[in-house]
């Protein structure tokens, strides 16, 4: 199953301008929110029209504004998932899987059935959807799209608004639930958590455009720009000036480093993910920083130290140093320690 | 007391029946012309909804005499749409029950219409898509999702219509006059006895009226109180 959108719709503050091709299985798009990840979504299933583009599945065009045409959402057969999962208010739960379907009665209740056993909602069937658990609730909304078995399945934020503990609880049952699913899924979200459990294939959006694109540990191994590296978790950032082939002064810290690899020459800054700081008690050595906290914070399990970069930093330009479990316990036997090692394989060379 | 009683077993009881046939005439209609503009007024962007807006809320503003005088214009014989509807229908609309009915429909109406919109456009729009998407026609939607949704500002619409179609006086007066045994409503009946100084039949209307708009405001309390039940007390 292939998938292929361009999207150009003008959306007032910014432009969207979205084009990915994709054959992967599960798609992610992670962004901020209002960065038209959700409007590229609706684009797909129909519910909104872009001012130009093309969205095709397989060889079956959905949108092409070149030949006019603009299949309404009824004919695109794509399934899309709401954040609230939109479970119609007055309908019982069999007649919310049932609502969409077409033929008669029999087979319809057929199918109802076999999705009620599929998604384990027996004894559920006559209830109304708020009489019934987030869990449940999503349950019924996948089993309300499976039923008519779509080519594409779009995921909305399905978890932005659960706790944390729900939240990890749905995740696995929607794996589970899309396991036999043959079909594209596209997740849209601005949690990296979340869409790196769950694609295979990223996709970066900023300001209606596409930052990155790839597999997704590819992605997050190598985000090659500013913007993704920071969505993708990325706190510090400085920018550079090549002093060699393998040596850059980080402006911004206050710091020649030694990359241990050619410096790209596209490269204007670097960035350092605020875990992998590695901590020495002693003497200074090479792609050191002196560790010169400027405040702490505590989290139940990590320890946040903010760090003055340099003599010439303002006072609100910190490097973050997240410290993990295991590291914590050395911290709390040896005391704090006198330097942080930036580790050459780890810094990411980034564009703007 | 005694004079009640006697009242009582001679009351023309006309008045209560013309009434009621009016109101739910006049509710019936608007009930579906209240959903169908109401849908339409949903759908249309906003410039064009505050249009339709405007046109189809003014019976309610305007004092139902200036509604009557533009239903007379329109209807009297003298003019072309009402001798159009006689010459070509046989529809008598100037001092009939049928003007009754135009009279109540038409002041009454917008309640129909504000309500049912109101309540429709409450209504979380991700419905409609999800309908779309998971492949239900554009009336399916309506009918199947949006109408029961918005269930309970209908009904109260509906129950605030027949309240009002059932009370009406200025419009009926002038557009279909009262004719005892005929268009002569309860609101007109009152008036004219007060006008022959009768305060004792009025009061025996005045006491029915008191029961009937009683009964209504505890039904809409009833229906309303079933959607609000997840709002805190002060």
């Amino acid at each position: 199953m292939s998938i292929s959108v361009e999207i150009h719709k003008n959306l007032n503050s910014f432009m969207l301008d979205v084009s990915f091709r994709s054959t992967s299985r599960r798609i992610g798009i992670l962004g901020a929110s209002g960065c038209g990840k959700s409007m590229t979504l609706k684009s797909i299933a129909g519910i909104e029209t872009p001012d130009a583009g093309r969205i095709a599945v397989e060889d079956r065009i959905l949108f092409d504004s070149g030949s006019r045409i603009d299949l309404k959402p009824q004919k695109r057969n794509v399934g899309y998932l709401f954040q609230n999962y939109a479970l119609f208010p007055t309908m019982t739960v069999e007649k919310n899987i049932g609502a969409g379907l077409k033929g008669n009665r029999i087979e319809k209740e057929k199918r109802v059935r076999e999705m009620i056993r599929k998604f384990q909602l027996e004894g559920l069937e006559q209830q109304l959807p708020d009489q019934l658990s987030g869990g449940q609730q999503q349950r019924v909304a996948l089993a309300r799209i499976m039923a008519y078995e779509p080519d594409v399945i779009l995921l909305d934020e399905p978890f932005s608004a659960l706790d944390m503990f729900l939240k990890d609880r749905l995740q696995r049952e929607l794996e589970n639930m899309l396991e036999g699913y043959g079909g594209t899924v596209i997740l849209v979200s601005h949690d990296r958590d979340e869409v790196y459990r769950f694609s295979e294939e990223l996709l970066i959006m900023d300001q209606g455009r596409i930052a990155a694109a790839g597999p997704t540990k590819e992605v997050f191994r190598d985000p090659k720009n500013k913007t993704a590296a920071r969505l993708t978790g990325c706190k510090n950032f400085s920018r550079i000036r090549k002093l060699g082939k393998d040596t850059v002064e980080a402006i911004d810290w206050d710091l020649v480093l030694h990359t241990g690899r050619t410096v790209p020459d596209d490269a204007e800054y670097i960035g350092y993910r605020a875990h992998d700081f590695v901590p020495v008690w002693g003497e200074a050595g090479e792609n050191m920083l002196r560790f010169d906290p400027v405040s702490s914070a505590s989290l139940p399990f990590e320890h946040n130290y903010y760090i003055r970069p340099g003599k010439k930093a303002g006072a609100d330009e910190v490097i973050c140093w997240f410290v993990q479990r295991e590291e914590l316990q050395r911290l709390e036997g040896r005391g704090k320690p006198d330097y942080l090692k930036i580790e050459e394989e780890k810094i990411l060379f980034l564009k703007k | 007391m005694k004079e009640i009683m006697d009242i009582l077993e001679e009351l023309d009881w006309s008045p209560l029946f013309i009434s009621l046939k009016t109101g739910v005439a006049a509710t019936v209609i608007s009930f579906f012309l209240g959903i169908f503009a109401a849908r339409r007024a949903v759908k249309a962007p906003p410039g064009k909804k505050a249009v339709i807006d405007g046109i189809l809320s003014l019976p309610m503003v305007l004092p139902p005499t200036v509604a009557g005088f533009f239903l007379l214009l329109l209807f009297s014989r003298r003019r072309p749409l009402g001798e159009f509807l006689f010459d070509e229908f046989g529809f008598k609309v100037v001092q009939t029950w049928l003007g009754c009915v135009i009279a109540a429909t038409v002041i009454a109406f917008p309640l129909m219409y504000r309500n049912a919109r109101a309540a429709m456009e409450q209504i979380d729009v991700n419905l409609v898509y999800a309908g779309r998407t998971l492949g239900m026609s554009e009336s399916e939607i309506f009918w199947k999702v949006v109408v029961p949704t918005a269930g309970p500002g209908i009904a109260s619409g509906t129950i605030l219509t027949f309240a009002r179609a059932l009370g009406e006086y200025g419009a009926t007066s002038m557009l279909a006059g009262n004719i005892p045994g005929k268009t002569g409503t309860i609101s007109q009946k009152i008036a004219m006895v007060i006008q022959d100084g009768d305060y004792l039949t009025a009061g025996i209307w005045v006491v029915i009226v008191l029961v009937i708009a009683f009964v209504i405001i505890f039904l809409m309390n009833l229906i309303s109180g079933k959607k609000m039940k997840n709002v805190g007390r002060w």
